[in-house]
């Protein structure tokens, strides 16, 4: 999976900044018949996490009416510089990590 | 000879019939269990009073931005807003769409907190068919709000099959 996260590099202390996410992923419903007539089983991102210095800030639960390459835009204060961690899970149980650097002055 | 095979015919009836009424069970059972992935899925109503959690649901302070008429439902984009100082005492704890026609009637829970700053959030989401789309806001101090928006879609997700 191939990620794309949009953090600003450096922020005002108190600022709020707007992050965006996106995540190459197909989101397979589980509600489509293949070409056998088969259903294609499910495969979608359930859950999303952004940790900002090891704490929670925002976090997703989703369900299969998320379009394909999720992309979730959200909002955070800069409190100090230090790193955003983000966590998509899919229903096969991987999780995709991407992280972002950010300077708080 | 005669009253045997009146009685042949008489079990051949009841045979026929017995055989008539399992036919219409067997019809029956089987388009119940084709039907029940539809029913399975809560009205949009259930889903709300489900999230809600028997709190009263008010409409107001829940800004959702979605285009009323969509060409593409595999992706439409929605933003939602909401009115909130976002503060410790008072800020939106979750955030959550759901639909009228989609096969599944839940279709995204945001978690946020007095950290987010602002209670505003964007994604793309899927729609069906042309359906109503609710999207709802739970605050800290346990009150529920909820903005209604109405959506026309001229080609539909989901239902597509491969090619």
């Amino acid at each position: 999976m191939r990620s794309m996260v949009n953090v600003p590099k450096t922020a005002r202390a108190g600022d709020i900044i707007e992050i965006k996410t996106m995540i190459a992923h197909p989101m397979e419903t589980g509600y489509r018949t293949g070409v056998n007539g088969t259903t294609i089983p499910r495969n979608i991102i359930t859950r999303f996490v952004c940790l900002y210095n090891d704490e929670e800030v925002f976090s997703a639960e989703l369900f299969p009416a998320i379009a394909a390459n999720p992309l979730i835009a959200f909002t955070t204060v800069a409190v100090q510089s230090g790193s955003l961690t983000f966590a998509w899970t899919d229903d096969s149980g991987t999780t995709h990590k991407a992280s972002a650097e950010i300077v708080v002055e | 000879m005669d009253i045997e095979t009146a009685g042949d015919r008489k079990t051949v009836l009841r045979l026929a019939l017995g055989r008539r009424a399992l036919l219409s069970g067997v019809v029956g059972v089987a388009t119940l269990s084709m039907v029940r992935p539809a029913m399975a899925r809560p009205s949009l109503d259930a889903a709300i009073a489900l999230f809600a959690g028997g709190r009263e649901v008010q409409p107001g302070r829940v800004h959702f931005d979605i285009p009323p008429l969509v060409e593409n439902g595999n992706a439409v984009g929605v933003t939602i807003a909401v009115d909130s100082p976002m503060t410790e005492a008072d800020h939106v704890k979750r955030i959550a769409l759901f639909n009228e026609k989609n096969p599944q009637a839940d279709m995204a829970i945001f978690h946020l907190g007095p950290r987010a700053g602002r209670a505003a959030v964007s994604a793309r989401v899927r729609l069906a068919t042309s359906q109503t789309v609710v999207a709802l806001a739970e605050m800290s101090d346990g009150s529920v709000w909820s903005s209604r928006a109405n959506v026309v879609v001229t080609l539909a997700a989901c239902i597509e099959d491969l090619l």
